[in-house]
């Protein structure tokens, strides 16, 4: 009866486990890397942040990652006018965004929290021209994005490319993107940095996960102690009962 | 030194005296600690309720802090949660402990109500302590909902649009009672700051209360036990004391202290590695701030209110309204008042009840836990039956098949328990 109670209590988990949508690539982001994380926010701040905002993430958080407030003033603040314990805005204002793009490009500072890092690895590499798109590009991952592709000259310019392949009758439709001209970077890199920008991205999105880790074990460890303690009390105690 | 400690023992002692005249500490102490006389075999199911204590406190605690640095307002809660996680010393782990907390919260008022399903603890004479329990468990519901809201994030607004036009449903007075719940035509700004006064103080006040008057009633007619008798029927002729009782202190409460560390160590898994739960504790979308004018594609409520939420799916509408599901819906969880009248076993615990009840109860849980899944999912994650069966969702029609059998446990509940064989219960507890 007990074990078939506690299977029962833990069936929906197996359950909930399946699931998903459109296939992502897997980012593997690695939130120790600091130098993948510091080489991301390069990428943030020069290409993401002329539109985008992460208006809940201050500049000088970044010297969690080891960077001193001089590095981030000379590296990542390209505005005289802005301050190290600044928030990041961008320069565009809203309103011209709004015209430029149809809709105000949203605020990326939870956005991995939101999307998921392998959401946002696989919509920065899907990008492929479409002359229908007023913007002159198009997105596997988020169809008719309002977003042209900002890191075309890194990664080249991708085109679809759909076959229709037979299969016992059945006939599937394979989409593929190919590159049509290389740009600044290998695929391999372009992957890379694509990865790194997601690293930095989900840092960005929870700045106190690794410590947040680092306490955990030191309280789990505390109330490990604790457990054999008020284990052995309970013991003590209940020695005259029977 | 020792007659200093003698000293010491003698002020004490003449402290406690003058306190006691004038209010009745170890009387009170005695009543519900030192002399509250517990049946000496609980079993892992009687942890949850000092537990469910535990995590009270513990949300009040992490509550209070939280409304020092949040804002009830739709323009700036949203960012006021993001400040709390980011520039607030330790929020993020205040945060995350209040949003566990909420979950777990349920979790172990599940498994407390479930342990009065297996040992009968609503029976007589315990129908009103299972009443109160029932009050806490609704005004909990209401305590999550509003709560829920605050983040200010796409699931807080639409899950509130969603259960806010559930009382739209209601024949003629519907339109104009949501509006007045509102307090607007949309959820807006004045909903934000009504939910807020209902989560920090009408909803906790009126919790505080019916906890207090639910111990009060547990220690007027003593606890049940595993095997589902009444330990004062046997009492020690000298002592009055029951001979298979034991104090609550200090027995039971090192007992729960050890109850309490395991529990801590689970909260703390998630709390520091794991705060999403996958999506389950804080919902993914909630990082995106509420959008009055983009409705998302899935909107479905936290996983404690989704056996609900399924069965108010499953119900299929009449004359084009809804109204059938939301009945069935508040009809699913009230039902459970009824449970102490309904059972006419001969036995109480599940130990020496027959096979018919044991399948019963297996049945139920089993159609809330599927029904509960299905709350989380899109109604067409198992797609569509056949041509045959008229091309139904397969989610749905499972969905309708389990709100009967969910149904069912409880109106059959007369009729089954009463033919059951039951095995003869005890004369004193076994362990």
């Amino acid at each position: 009866m007990r074990k078939l109670l506690l299977a029962l209590l833990f069936a929906p988990v197996a359950a909930l486990a399946a699931g998903g949508e459109a296939p992502l690539d897997r980012a593997n982001i690695d939130r120790h890397d600091a130098i993948s994380i510091q080489r991301g926010a390069g990428i943030f701040v020069n290409y993401c942040l002329t539109c985008h905002s992460a208006s809940y993430m201050r500049y000088n958080r970044l010297m969690d990652l080891g960077l001193s407030e001089q590095q981030i003033k000379d590296n990542l603040i390209h505005n005289k006018a802005t301050k190290v314990g600044d928030m990041m805005h961008s320069p565009m204002n809203k309103k011209d965004a709004k015209a430029a793009f149809g809709v105000e490009p949203p605020d990326l500072s939870v956005m991995a929290r939101a999307k998921g890092e392998d959401y946002l690895y696989t919509y920065m590499r899907t990008f492929y021209k479409d002359s229908t798109r007023s913007t002159g590009w198009n997105n596997l991952v988020f169809p008719n994005a309002g977003m042209p592709h900002v890191l075309v000259q890194f990664q080249g310019t991708q085109v679809l490319k759909t076959e229709t392949v037979e299969h016992d009758g059945h006939k599937t439709e394979h989409r593929k993107l190919v590159l049509e001209s290389p740009g600044a970077m290998s695929p391999l890199e372009y992957d890379r940095a694509v990865r790194d920008l997601v690293n930095y991205m989900a840092f960005m999105a929870e700045p106190a996960a690794t410590k947040r880790a680092q306490v955990g074990v030191v309280v789990l460890l505390f109330l490990v102690l604790m457990l054999g303690a008020t284990w052995a009390l309970k013991q003590e105690y209940w020695k005259d009962v029977h | 030194m020792a007659t200093f400690s003698a000293w010491l023992c003698r002020k004490g002692a003449d402290t406690l005296a003058w306190i006691d005249q004038r209010f009745p500490l170890t009387a009170n102490w005695k009543a519900h600690m030192s002399e509250y006389y517990a049946p000496k075999n609980f079993n892992f199911w009687y942890y949850f309720g000092s537990l469910a204590l535990l995590i009270l406190v513990m949300q009040i605690i992490t509550g209070i802090f939280l409304t020092m640095h949040y804002k009830p307002d739709a323009a700036q809660a949203f960012a006021s949660v993001e400040y709390i996680m980011r520039d607030v010393p330790w929020g993020s782990i205040i945060r995350y402990m209040h949003s566990t907390g909420a979950s777990l919260f349920f979790v172990v008022i599940y498994l407390h109500m479930f342990r009065g399903l297996l040992y009968g603890s609503y029976r007589k004479p315990r129908e009103l302590l299972w009443v109160v329990g029932m009050l806490i468990y609704l005004c909990l519901m209401a305590e999550a909902f509003f709560g829920y809201l605050l983040p200010w994030g796409q699931m807080s607004y639409w899950g509130a649009q969603v259960i806010v036009n559930l009382f739209a449903a209601v024949p003629w007075i519907g339109p104009d009672l949501s509006v007045w719940i509102r307090g607007d035509y949309v959820v807006s700004d004045a909903t934000l700051n009504r939910f807020f006064a209902f989560h920090v103080i009408a909803v906790p006040l009126v919790l505080l209360g019916l906890v207090a008057a639910h111990l009060l009633a547990l220690h007027e007619v003593g606890s049940n036990n595993p095997d589902g008798i009444e330990i004062k029927k046997k009492k020690d002729p000298q002592t009055g004391i029951p001979l298979d009782g034991i104090a609550m202190h200090p027995y039971y409460v090192v007992k729960d202290l050890f109850g309490v560390i395991v529990f801590l160590m689970v909260f703390s898994a998630i709390v520091f590695f794991a705060p999403e739960m996958g999506g389950y504790f804080l919902e993914h979308n909630n990082f995106l701030p509420a959008d009055p004018l983009k409705t998302p594609p899935h909107i479905a409520p936290v996983w404690y209110f989704t056996p609900f939420y399924s069965i108010l799916r499953a119900v299929p509408p009449l004359f084009d309204s809804q109204f059938p599901g939301v009945i069935a819906m508040g009809a699913a969880t009230l039902i459970f008042f009824a449970l102490p009248w309904l059972d006419r076993g001969k036995v109480k615990s599940i130990r020496y009840r027959g096979g018919i009840y044991k399948t019963a109860l297996a049945l139920f849980v089993v159609s809330f836990l599927v029904l509960g899944y299905l709350g989380t999912a899109p109604t067409n994650v198992w797609g569509q039956f056949g041509g045959w069966l008229g091309h139904a969702e397969r989610a749905t029609v499972v969905a309708r098949i389990f709100t009967v059998i969910y149904f069912a446990f409880f109106i059959l509940m007369p009729w089954y328990t009463k033919i059951d064989k039951t095995k003869p219960e005890p004369e004193r507890v076994t362990s």
